[in-house]
């Protein structure tokens, strides 16, 4: 028999570099709770800290929550990423490899849906963005 | 969480010991740039076994360091990046070109000082 769900939620308050680590930490502790491979914990460790990343870059502040969930027998990891900053101008744009406003590399989010499952971004200008994300356990 | 910096002969080692954040990656940049120069060294190694994740902003600073020890007159060498984080790198398109790396801190000495015989046999390359 396979390990109960586990059913807390788990929030990170983002506001800084350290938060980041953090948030990245705690998502890497329940994937593998969730029987996840170490390398899919490193892809799942690795999204997270995209989407923090994208946070305190554009938003200085927002959380981070980390949930278990479970769909027609499958388990898997939901991630959110939501902040109360300016929003996202152009969401097709953000989507694009290679673009940035901030002059970083500009993988983010096209990055994240690459190493992700599933991928929902919502943004109203000057009211803030939401990036959900799941992983299924294979 | 400070990264030690190992003098050895010619070359400085970064020896990461844990997860880094931003702050640390920065300092630890600008401390192998400052040494290099104090201790005249050849080669950097950054050793990467202990990161289990190098997301954008670490590959960012890691290609700054490279380039700016190469500024500076030496080279650079990354070591012991771990399959799971290649994995990733490459999932989310960070493939740090330009950044030369080696399979452990054994091969990157090797590869430093195939470079320091190539540097002493003709100092100034006419090409690159």
């Amino acid at each position: 028999m396979r390990p109960a769900l586990p059913q807390n939620e788990t929030r990170v308050a983002i506001g800084s570099d350290i938060d980041i680590v953090y948030a990245r930490q705690k998502g890497r502790d329940l994937a593998t709770r969730l029987g996840f491979s170490s390398s899919d914990g490193a892809l799942i460790a690795t999204a997270i800290s995209e989407m923090a990343r994208n946070v305190v870059l554009y938003a200085r502040r927002g959380e981070i929550v980390l949930r278990p969930i479970e769909r027609g027998g499958r388990r898997g990891i939901h991630i959110v990423a939501q902040d109360r900053g300016p929003g996202i101008r152009d969401l097709n744009l953000a989507m694009q490899d290679g673009y940035s406003t901030s002059g970083g590399l500009g993988v983010g989010l096209p990055g994240v849906r690459r190493l992700m499952d599933e991928f929902e971004i919502v943004s109203k200008n000057g009211e803030g963005t939401r990036v959900t994300v799941k992983k299924w356990l294979r | 969480m400070v990264v030690p910096i190992l003098k050895q002969g010619q070359y400085l080692i970064a020896s990461i010991q844990a997860a880094l954040t931003d702050a640390d990656l920065l300092k630890m940049r600008d401390a192998l740039a400052e040494q290099v120069g104090r201790y005249r060294s050849r080669g950097v190694i950054v050793d990467v076994t202990a990161l289990d994740v190098m997301d954008s902003f670490a590959c960012r600073t890691l290609s700054d360091i490279a380039n700016m020890i190469r500024l500076r007159g030496a080279d650079t060498v990354i070591v012991g990046i771990q399959p799971e984080v290649a994995f990733s790198m490459v999932q989310l398109g960070l493939k740090l070109e330009g950044v030369a790396t080696a399979l452990d801190l054994e091969e990157g000495l090797a590869f430093l000082d195939q470079k320091s015989r190539q540097r002493s046999r003709a100092p100034s390359p006419p090409t690159k």
